[in-house]
């Protein structure tokens, strides 16, 4: 299934007027098994009793929204409320269920649930690694070596299986990868909380210099002041739906009254 | 739950994930994306081979002392407790085992690699979106790359069995690319099965164990017992060991049979196996 040339053509004529990620009424569904890993044993025993082993999650339910070049959008939202979900869709890990998502420029990732990194190979070895699945060549990761090692100020330890890294180091390589990949557009999951006080000023510092370099952003974080100090624009998801959007600080503060009124009346509230 | 990105090659900047309703994904992008990656296959391989046995004490020497050691157990077991084989042609017997051994072994070693790579590649899949067949593929350029040291032990064992050398024996690598390509379509199936169901794992070494049996690793082809005769040919491994170890060991060309079922077998594997894989790779970042 391709893009149609209809499709492209404005684009090409002028790429600003469209947006980065399109995402309309996207709903995503896991079907996953009750257990933690699924068996031969547990299988033939529900197909005995006649049981089917999924079980839907609706992670995300119809959510429609368009970030334009050069935004740097805030995601926020309690546990579960199926933000990463939505950046794996958007990141193309994860294929959405119904919907469509429509991703301009090369997308970074840099999401929360491990970094794709194998433990028993060196710091390099892994950069290199994980540049060639994001499908650079070679010489673009020579180009970018020098600056990652640099950014993540990890030294010898480069040279040395990742197993040996403390969980800090980990997460300043990740976070140094994900930004020096040039991407057009830079997926963020809860990263500012990792590393210490100099690094995440350090970090906090690269990201606004990206965000001024117009690149588009997605940050995930429950750091509301870090929200309010990087984002210009704001999502609120909530139980996989799309509570709100707008200004950093009005959706802040309508998720903060929610959190403290609780679910039941903000949705009455709503109603109104 | 499927979706299908944009072939990146022409229009390197646009993705568009969307739900399409039959299993596979379109095939020309996800191949050319393939080849596009095909250096990120190349450098896991690489990258594991040489992470492997670094915290052994004898390291890559493993790679010539596994063959010796698998020789010398099963030199034991056919040979001595067994005590098969009449003195005659004991030397090309052995040499036989070992040949047969070898690529048996590789064959099993490249398929077990390949089902586990999916599984075992767990936080990659979460964090980047590529083509999951890369995975399996790694995996058995790993398995060949270190069978490689294996031929050159053979060729010892050939020569101190006072083996000729032969013209024909060169042609024997046609059977074990045949081999490498029926390993990696097994190796998909399985990788594909081991994520729904994860006792492949355990299951896959008997599994492995029954098919060496039954395979002529052991025996000559032509010595099968009475019993299977009526249906070894449908064993794929008759014709793709049997007949690399025919080259090999003997020199003799396989009868054109051989040559067409082995054929046969590395792409019917590797169809079946590719296709399946495309079909269930995206849902595998759910199922991890």
């Amino acid at each position: 299934m391709s893009v149609s040339d209809t499709e492209k053509k404005p684009m090409q004529k002028s790429p600003s007027d469209i947006p980065a990620v399109k995402v309309q009424d996207v709903s995503i569904t896991y079907r996953t098994t009750f257990e933690r890993v699924p068996t031969f044993k547990s299988a033939l025993v529900r197909f005995g009793r006649g049981e089917r082993a999924v079980r839907e999650v609706k992670a995300v339910q119809n959510v429609s929204f368009d970030v334009n070049h050069g935004t740097t959008i805030g995601i926020i939202g309690a546990n579960g409320a199926g933000k990463s979900t939505l950046m794996r869709a958007v990141a193309g890990i994860l294929p959405p269920t119904s919907g469509r998502i429509e991703v301009h420029g090369r997308v970074s990732t840099l999401l929360s649930l491990g970094v794709g990194f194998n433990a028993a190979l060196s710091g390099k070895e892994n950069v290199v690694l994980g540049g060639l699945a994001a499908g650079l060549s070679r010489k673009e990761i020579e180009a970018r070596y020098e600056e990652i090692a640099e950014f993540a100020e990890l030294g010898d330890f480069m040279e040395m299986p990742m197993r040996t890294y403390s969980s800090g180091m980990f997460s300043r390589l990740a976070f140094s990868v994900a930004v020096h990949m040039d991407p057009d557009i830079l997926l963020i999951d809860e990263a500012l909380s990792a590393g210490d006080a100099s690094f995440k000023t350090k970090a906090a510092a690269k990201m606004s210099e990206l965000v001024t370099n117009s690149r588009t952003m997605f940050l995930v974080s429950h750091a509301m002041s870090s929200v309010r100090e990087l984002c210009n624009d704001c999502i609120w998801l909530h139980k996989g739906k799309l509570m709100m959007r707008g200004e950093p600080n009005e959706v802040i503060q309508a998720y903060t009254k929610f959190l403290q009124v609780g679910e039941a009346e903000a949705v009455s509230l709503e109603d109104l | 739950m499927n979706a299908t990105s944009v072939d990146e090659e022409f229009n390197p900047s646009v993705h568009v994930y969307e739900p399409h309703k039959v299993g596979l994904p379109a095939l020309r992008p996800y191949f050319k994306a393939l080849w596009q990656r095909r250096e990120f296959a190349a450098e896991m391989s690489r990258t594991n081979i040489r992470a492997a046995n670094t915290n052994t004490f004898f390291g890559q020497v493993w790679l010539v002392l596994n063959p010796l050691l698998l020789a010398a157990v099963y030199y034991l077991l056919v040979d001595i407790i067994a005590g098969g084989g009449s003195k005659i042609d004991a030397g090309e017997r052995f040499a036989h085992m070992c040949g047969g051994l070898f690529a048996f072994y590789y064959f099993s070693g490249a398929m077990t690699a390949g089902a586990a790579s999916v599984v075992g590649g767990g936080k990659l899949l979460m964090n980047q979106s590529f083509p999951r067949m890369l995975l399996p593929l790694s995996a058995v350029r790993t398995a060949f790359f270190r069978f490689l040291p294996t031929l050159g032990v053979y060729l010892v064992i050939h020569l101190v069995m006072r083996q000729p050398l032969r013209w024909p024996m060169l042609l024997a690598p046609a059977f074990l690319i045949m081999l490498t390509i029926f390993a990696a379509g097994m190796g998909m199936i399985f990788a594909a099965l081991q994520v729904y169901f994860r006792d492949t794992t355990s299951f896959l070494p008997y599994f492995v164990r029954i098919w060496l049996y039954l395979s002529p690793v052991l025996w000559f082809a032509e010595q099968a017992p009475p019993k299977f005769k009526g249906f070894i040919q449908y064993n794929p491994l008759y014709s793709l060991i049997g007949g690399w170890a025919d080259l090999l060991v003997r020199g003799d060309i396989p009868k054109w049979q051989m040559w067409a079922g082995a054929g046969f077998w590395a792409i019917l594997a590797f169809v079946i196996g590719s296709l399946f894989f495309m079909s269930r790779e995206r849902e595998f970042v759910v199922r991890l």
